[in-house]
């Protein structure tokens, strides 16, 4: 025996469901329904129609998985009338392989995702092409704006795009009229109905504002009609406003490129002329004097004696007071330090600032810099990876530093990390060699060397991470003791 | 006698077209139900037309005014360019907005300026509007603003409050060649700008510790545009620049924008056709960086002076130079090498993975997940296909280069 049913078939999933609930908790196969839309269900039909069997004896609740709800939310609304059927078989395979949805190359499911991505599309072109004009209010009459659209869906989605327009459209009156249904809001509540509307007569002033928008802000030099008609099919051109302009710019476009190719540059107009002498004769910023570190400063701003800056963000410029007793020298500014422009900002910084705290040395009394002004990196999707400055680099930017000692004249140098070392020493040591203890300079300085607290960010393993930091800690206590 | 407002449109919408950017996506969701205004926002974007020239067009994308202290050779507003000038005040700005946003015309609105004055009186014009359409009018739809990047930093604070983006345009992809056509810009004020835009963005997101709310700034992040063909910066160059400028300012795009010959142009540039297909295998080779596991090194290797292949996307041109990689197993392979598949993209090895749990899949598998064999054919395996060293026919090649064009009779 074959059941036949018959639905209205406009977009509404309770309607089928409650159907195919009845078929399934009676063990009807797929191939025994005739799954129909009212539509083409003319006087063919006797009176069984739509009869639905007794459920089975001692039926458990029927459970799909929520996927499959909202797989089937969509693929109701496409006009194919064959849904019914496609839908009924995969829930039909469902109640034996609740995995059906996840393989994704069976034909079942393929043929539903097809037609829920046609769904997808045809509501996302309704968001986007519906035009609303507008339906002033009669002379002397106060109250919300009212909006009129008519729009042709090729699908049952008016209901499912309603609370698009509701949320969005909320401070005015509006109605949208299709063929497959109409749906309007005045402030209080959405009211949809799935009648077939009638094509009404519209029109808006401000569409010409429009159309004068998208005429301009087309490029003749880029025609890519192909590219357009894919994504606004010709279908859907008599409805919007500004399509039909579309013809005529295409055919002036190609005069319209070789119309600016032709003109020649033409002479500039006056006041283009007084731009340039007032930039000329603007007056110069005042310079910090020479041979002072904000001097010094500035002019490191645009310092390219490498090619680390053209990659970075900005030059990182040594900080602390001009006469401090204790300079600190890392290696080169990381990730925070090159936004911020300010040195030992990071996490390195961060460990840093709290060792300093904890041996009771006020950050503000010292001068701290890097051996490299500049942030070298390679970039890695959203990231930046360090990279080490190779010792060509520390020598060119050794100019920056060298100076940077003669101003401030410290009586305490700490060298944090190798490459520190090697800018104030010139010498590649193990730093183990040289570590923790005060090096006589041959200019009267006192050199100490310990390890840069990126370094011990690094270790991986807990245990040697919290021997190293205690480590850390009683070399800046060293340096504590020697500033005083 | 003053333009009406129709004239000054078209001069203002003319002048912002060379601006690539149209996107309306990736900002946080909202709508107005709660506030009874206007707008919404969907995550992703809504474009409402296309123009002829295969853009999309989602928001209102016009400059406040097209009076420019600057003279940047490119562009159309440059101040030695004798183009029609016009401006709008922020009202009409506002107006336009609104009604074009009402008829369901836009997503929302892109405001972009030329400099007059200074700097920081063009950047508060931009705040203003964007204030008042938020705070005077309830609009809740989407803002782009572009910021001038010697504008104080309490404007640009301001702008991130209000905006969805923000962006600042580095046009040319290096120091040198900014020197040479934007003589009146600083890179490195670009660079401190984007910095700056980054360390807001991370303030903002951490959640305060009053409410725990994150605060909103520039929900829809920043991004940039680079022009492709102005000057003589190759591919790799570009795509080096985009590299670093992802890595170090979280960009959520970088725009490539095919130079495009302006009216009244100046003689240091070339008045030819947009090389359209070297905008086009940029954004390839973009994607192929962002969403692929790629290095730019991979993907700009294959040919010596640096460029992209404009016969073959870059995929297929990095697959071509790497045989020895190929075919790949569709039913073992891991992840990362199935994305380096010509022909796979990310949905579709999504599919892949979650298909073969349950069987080995054929040919006829990958075709219903919509895959066009012909291309993917040589590179992998497949229950009941083995390609039969396909991948190493000398004319492999050939057999994806565009057919040459056949001369007709005259």
């Amino acid at each position: 025996m074959i059941y036949r049913y018959a639905l209205r078939g406009r977009g509404d999933l309770t309607e089928w469901r409650d159907a195919a609930r009845a078929y399934l908790s009676a063990g009807i196969p797929p191939e025994m329904i005739d799954w129909r839309s009212m539509d083409d269900a003319d006087g063919l039909f006797g009176f069984d129609d739509n009869r639905l069997p007794d459920p089975l004896p001692n039926q458990p609740p029927l459970h799909v998985p929520p996927a499959f709800i909202k797989l089937a939310g969509a693929v109701i609304c496409h006009s194919d009338p064959s849904r019914f059927a496609l839908l009924y078989r995969m829930l039909f395979r469902l109640a034996h392989d609740r995995r059906l949805l996840q393989m994704s190359s069976d034909a079942d499911v393929v043929m539903a995702q097809r037609m829920a991505k046609y769904v997808g599309r045809d509501y996302h072109k309704m968001t986007a092409f519906v035009r609303f004009k507008e339906m002033p209010l009669p002379e002397g009459v106060a109250g919300r704006r009212r909006f009129i659209s008519w729009f042709e869906p090729d699908h049952f989605i008016v209901d499912r795009v309603a609370p698009f327009f509701q949320h969005r459209f909320t401070d005015m009156d509006w109605l949208i009229m299709t063929p497959k249904g109409s749906a309007s809001w005045d402030g209080e509540r959405l009211r949809t109905s799935d009648d077939p509307a009638e094509k009404p007569d519209l029109r808006d002033e401000t569409d010409e504002l429009w159309r004068t928008y998208y005429a301009s802000i087309f490029n003749p030099a880029r025609l890519k009609v192909k590219m357009m008609t894919k994504e606004m099919p010709k279908r859907y051109w008599k409805n919007l406003p500004e399509a039909e302009l579309i013809p005529s710019l295409i055919a002036n476009a190609e005069a319209s490129v070789m119309e600016m190719a032709r003109k020649a540059a033409s002479e500039p107009l006056p006041f283009h002329h007084r731009l340039q002498e007032a930039a000329a004769n603007a007056p110069v910023p005042s310079k910090p004097p020479a041979g002072t570190l904000p001097a010094l400063k500035e002019e490191a701003r645009s310092c390219t004696r490498c090619d680390i800056y053209c990659r970075a963000t900005q030059t990182v410029f040594g900080e602390g007071p001009p006469d401090a007793k204790v300079m600190f020298v890392g290696e080169q500014p990381g990730d925070q330090e090159d936004l911020a422009g300010k040195p030992f900002v990071g996490p390195a910084g961060k460990l840093f600032n709290d060792t300093l705290a904890l041996v009771g040395i006020d950050r503000q009394s010292l001068y701290i810099t890097n051996a490299v002004k500049h942030f070298k990196y390679e970039p890695r999707g959203k990231r930046r990876i360090h990279q080490k400055p190779n010792l060509g680099e520390v020598r060119q930017c050794r100019w920056w530093l060298t100076q940077e000692l003669e101003l401030v004249k410290p009586k305490l140098v700490v060298a944090m990390g190798a490459t520190a070392l090697f800018a104030l020493t010139d010498m590649r040591q193990r730093l183990e060699d040289v570590r923790g203890e005060p090096i006589a300079m041959e200019d009267g300085r006192v050199l100490f060397v310990t390890v840069h607290p990126s370094y011990l960010l690094r270790i991986p393993d807990e245990g040697r991470k919290a021997e190293e930091l205690i480590r850390f800690r009683e070399d800046m206590s060293k340096i504590s003791r020697l500033a005083a | 006698m003053k333009k009406s407002l129709k004239e000054r449109l078209a001069i203002l919408s003319d002048a912002a077209k060379y601006d690539a950017s149209c996107a309306s996506s990736g900002t946080s969701k909202r709508d107005s139900l709660g506030s009874g205004g206007l707008g919404s926002t969907e995550g992703s974007g809504i474009c409402h037309a296309y123009a002829p020239d295969g853009r999309c067009i989602s928001l209102l994308k016009i400059l406040l005014t097209n009076f420019c202290i600057y003279d940047c050779a490119y562009c159309i507003n440059r101040s030695s360019s004798n183009v029609e000038r016009a401006r709008f005040t922020p009202e009409e700005v506002i107006w336009l907005t609104l009604e074009f946003y009402r008829r369901n015309y836009i997503e929302g609105l892109f405001l972009s300026s030329g400099i007059i004055r200074s700097s920081d009186h063009t950047m508060e014009e931009m705040v203003r509007i964007a204030r008042e359409l938020r705070t005077v009018h309830n609009f809740r739809g989407y803002i782009h603003l572009k910021t001038i990047p010697e504008a104080s930093a309490h404007l640009i604070e301001e702008a991130g409050l209000y905006a969805d983006r923000l962006s600042i345009n580095i046009e040319l992809p290096t120091d040198a060649g900014i020197g040479k056509f934007a003589p009146e810009k600083r890179p490195d004020n670009i660079r401190q700008s984007m910095g700056n835009l980054r360390l807001k963005m991370e303030e903002m997101a951490e959640p305060t510790l009053q409410t725990k709310r994150r605060k909103k700034f520039a929900p829809a992040g920043q991004s940039t545009q680079m022009i492709v063909g102005a000057d003589g910066a190759n591919d790799a160059t570009i795509l080096g620049t985009s590299a670093r400028l992802y890595g170090s300012y979280g960009l959520k795009r970088v725009y490539y924008s095919a130079f495009s010959p302006i009216p009244d142009s100046s003689k240091n540039l070339p008045l030819i056709k947009p090389p359209l297909m070297r905008e086009h295998r940029l954004y390839q080779a973009d994607w192929l960086y962002r969403f692929y596991g790629f290095d730019i090194g991979e993907i700009t290797s294959t040919r010596a002076d640096g460029m992209l292949d404009l016969d073959l996307d870059p995929k297929l041109a990095w697959a071509l130079a790497h045989r020895e990689q190929f075919p790949v197993d569709v039913n073992r392979a891991d992840k990362e090498k199935l994305l380096r598949v010509p022909g796979l993209g990310t949905k579709t090895v999504k599919s892949i993975l979650s298909a073969r749990r349950f069987r080995r899949l054929r040919l006829d598998d990958l075709k219903r997940l919509g895959v066009s064999l012909r291309k993917i054919q040589p590179f992998v395996t497949a229950e009941g296909w083995m390609p039969h060293r396909l991948v190493d026919r000398p004319d492999l090649r050939a057999m994806f280069e565009p057919k040459p064009e056949q001369l007709s009779l005259l």
